[in-house]
């Protein structure tokens, strides 16, 4: 980094969200200031009035694309990036948001807002990657910021981020929490759930609720039997998978598969 | 063209301008703003909002009760707690229960813990380059480091209370209807009471070090609106009171308040039915509540030079950090108090009703009402975030302020525009359910 005679340039992108990915780099507070010294931020209007043109090396971009308008925008942004990584459920899988897909959008347009004629909206809230070639999705809702910090570092040092695609499970065993499924018969989307949290919730006596979404290869069905076996519904099985990654494809398909 | 027109035209050019802001910086969530000014005269001030809406109030429907904390806590990822605090209180209105005791006090502390760290993001990366004339907190960290890090440490401080309580700092997991999942030893608090008590001090120093920024002047007749309660500075519970004669039951909030819908925002604003505009927020929590602050606060603010009313929306800063140092004396107040309690949560009765829940985000009012079925599914919910009920304000003070400023350099007036919004430290990704700024002249 120090043989650089250019700091790269990080730029980072909203598009439909809570904010919430973007401040954990903010979040970094022992961090921040190394990090804004190791590169020039460009673009990053939560943070700095001072914008700097492209290209950039890296864009971070947060946020699901639910307008026209964005979805022209974000080829703008590709455009101008060496690297593209997408941050956070929205910008990976569509997010909350993306409840709208399993609706009629003019609907929830006419519950919300007295006048829906002024109200430009797409039909789905749909991840980037529907829309862009994306160089790593970093899974969260919110993210992690240790492993923001992770993809920063191995993005500006040309390596692969070390973001481990196992589930809560795995993370469970690492920290020595006592299976609250087993144990307790509390249930729990650890099994199909992407790691990345640290397995938080088992950790304060509940179950996973899967805001890091699926894991690779995970077996959903297998873990909704075993749901039901606890007494949980199928109306119930639907909206636990219908959350933060509804429209990531391996728990749509779960849902879709408890609705009727 | 003739020659004669040539200058017939400058003359009107000089006469009408536009201060235009494309992209508000420094603000959570996507808006802009356009001032139009014709002649010397203000003629158009618009706050458009252009983050794209959500729909949370549509998606609710249908799911359970007990996923509304969740739920909500991702409308804002700088104030979740304010999100589920709303939502457990409205809940728990809907079922006929009251929390006391500890889990009553946990809920302080995590809110404790949620307006120290936003209250320090916002005085130290957001507001205060703007008074001493940075772009960002990091350029103003190459002049001004000792506090730059002092800020980020006391920000730390305060999510370290949220982690402690809620698992994380954004979108914590802890919360539900009826307490906490699981609730701390006593003992789990020795480290953060240390770091308490230095952010204390650290609290002291910033409502010192802000108190002689130089402040624009700014005075008009608010209405401010904040919860009062007989016992405490308000965080959950309490009536709405204005000082303009507001005092109502939080479930008589929907008879007194309306929320409208303007072409140019994917936000609602909101007005008083019987008045207008109103303000929320650290200086209305600040000029409704002087008198619940604990001695320190209240011996600070007047020290920095305030009254126990400060109306000018640029001192929101002195205020936003008093609440800082409040929230830090509160917490370890807390902590100093606390008994661990014999369940995290308590049993939650469900009937067929309707929950209302106010709670005091770092921003001001956040109101949530549920009407849920026999089941505890969720029929019907509305939800006023903070910033949508300032947006009518912040575009009066706007209106205002280029008034009795238009001999300013455009740059200039430009910033302090971008500067009187920040007053507000306006959520965009709340309020749709916000900030580019344009100054125009025609």
């Amino acid at each position: 980094m120090h043989n650089r005679k250019h700091k790269p340039k990080l730029a980072v992108w909203k598009f439909s969200s809570c904010d919430g990915c973007q401040l954990s780099l903010l979040d970094c507070e022992d961090e921040l200031l190394a990090v804004a010294d190791a590169v020039e931020i460009a673009n990053f209007p939560e943070a700095s009035r001072a914008v700097v043109k492209g290209p950039y090396d890296l864009s971070l971009v947060e946020g699901s694309i639910t307008t026209p308008h964005d979805a022209e925008r974000i080829h703008g942004i590709r455009r101008n990036s060496k690297f593209l990584v997408t941050i956070g459920a929205c910008a990976t899988a569509g997010g909350i948001q993306a409840l709208r897909n399993f609706k009629d959008v003019k609907e929830f347009v006419s519950i919300v807002y007295a006048r829906p004629d002024y109200i430009e909206t797409l039909k789905k809230s749909t991840p980037i990657t529907d829309h862009v070639f994306v160089d790593f999705e970093l899974r969260g809702c919110p993210i992690n910021k240790y492993q923001l910090v992770e993809v920063l570092s191995a993005f500006l040092n040309g390596r692969k981020p070390n973001t481990p695609p196992h589930s809560v499970c795995v993370e469970c065993k690492q920290r020595g929490t006592v299976c609250v499924m087993v144990a307790h018969g509390t249930p729990c989307l650890g099994p199909v759930t992407h790691a990345g949290c640290g397995a938080l919730c088992p950790d304060y006596a509940r179950g996973c609720y899967g805001c890091f979404g699926p894991k690779e290869t995970p077996n959903t069905s297998s873990l909704s039997s075993w749901w039901s076996e606890l007494g949980v519904s199928d109306r119930d099985l639907m909206r636990v998978f219908r959350s933060f990654n509804a429209y990531a494809e391996p728990f749509r398909r779960e849902s879709e598969a408890h609705e009727k | 063209m003739p020659t004669q027109s040539l200058s017939a035209e400058r003359a009107r050019r000089m006469k009408s301008s536009t201060i235009k802001v494309d992209y508000l910086a420094r603000v959570e969530g996507e808006g802009g703003l356009t001032v139009k000014i014709k002649g010397q005269q203000v003629t158009d001030v618009k706050l458009r909002i252009f983050e794209p809406p959500r729909f949370f109030e549509a998606f609710l429907r249908g799911r359970k009760f007990s996923e509304a904390p969740d739920i909500t806590a991702r409308i804002c990822g700088i104030c979740p707690i304010a999100y589920q605090m709303s939502a457990c209180h409205a809940m728990e209105d809907a079922c006929g229960i009251k929390i006391t005791g500890p889990i009553r006090d946990l809920r302080r502390l995590i809110y404790c813990g949620e307006w120290i760290e936003s209250h320090a993001l916002h005085v130290y990366l957001l507001h205060a380059p703007d008074f001493l004339g940075y772009e960002d907190a990091i350029r103003m960290a190459k002049d001004h480091p000792d506090e730059v890090k002092r800020g980020l440490r006391l920000k730390k401080a305060g999510n370290e209370i949220v982690r402690l309580l809620g698992g994380r700092e954004i979108h914590p997991i802890n919360v539900k209807v009826g307490g906490f999942y699981k609730v701390p030893d006593k003992k789990e608090f020795c480290a953060l009471a240390e770091e308490l008590k230095w952010a204390r001090d650290a609290a002291l120093e910033t409502v010192r070090w802000v108190a002689a920024f130089a402040f624009p002047e700014l005075d008009r007749d608010y209405e401010f609106v904040a919860l009062r309660h007989p016992d405490e500075y308000p965080f959950n519970e309490g009536r709405l009171v204005s000082n303009k004669g507001l005092d109502i039951a939080i479930r008589e909030y929907d008879q007194n308040f309306i929320e409208e819908h303007v072409s140019r925002s994917n936000a609602l604003q909101s007005r008083l039915k019987e008045r207008n505009s109103y303000f929320v927020g650290p200086q209305a929590r600040y000029n409704l509540n002087f008198d619940k602050l604990s001695p320190l606060a209240q011996e600070a603010a007047r020290g920095a030079g305030l009254g126990p009313v400060c109306r000018n929306p640029f001192q929101s800063i002195i205020v936003r950090s008093v609440e800082l140092l409040y929230a830090c004396d509160e917490a370890l107040r807390i902590i100093e108090n606390y008994e661990m309690p014999d369940a995290p949560a308590v049993k939650v009765e469900l009937r067929v009703s309707t929950g209302y829940g106010c709670t005091e985000a770092p921003r001001g009012i956040c109101y949530h009402r549920y009407r849920l079925d026999d089941r505890g599914v969720i029929v019907d919910a509305k939800i006023v975030p903070p910033t949508s009920q300032n947006l009518k304000t912040i575009e009066e003070d706007l209106g205002q302020f280029v008034q009795s400023h238009l001999v300013i350099q455009k740059d200039r007036l430009q910033w302090q525009c971008e500067q009187a919004v920040r007053n507000y430290d306006p959520c965009i990704s709340c309020a749709t359910h916000f900030l580019k700024l344009h100054l125009e002249s025609e």
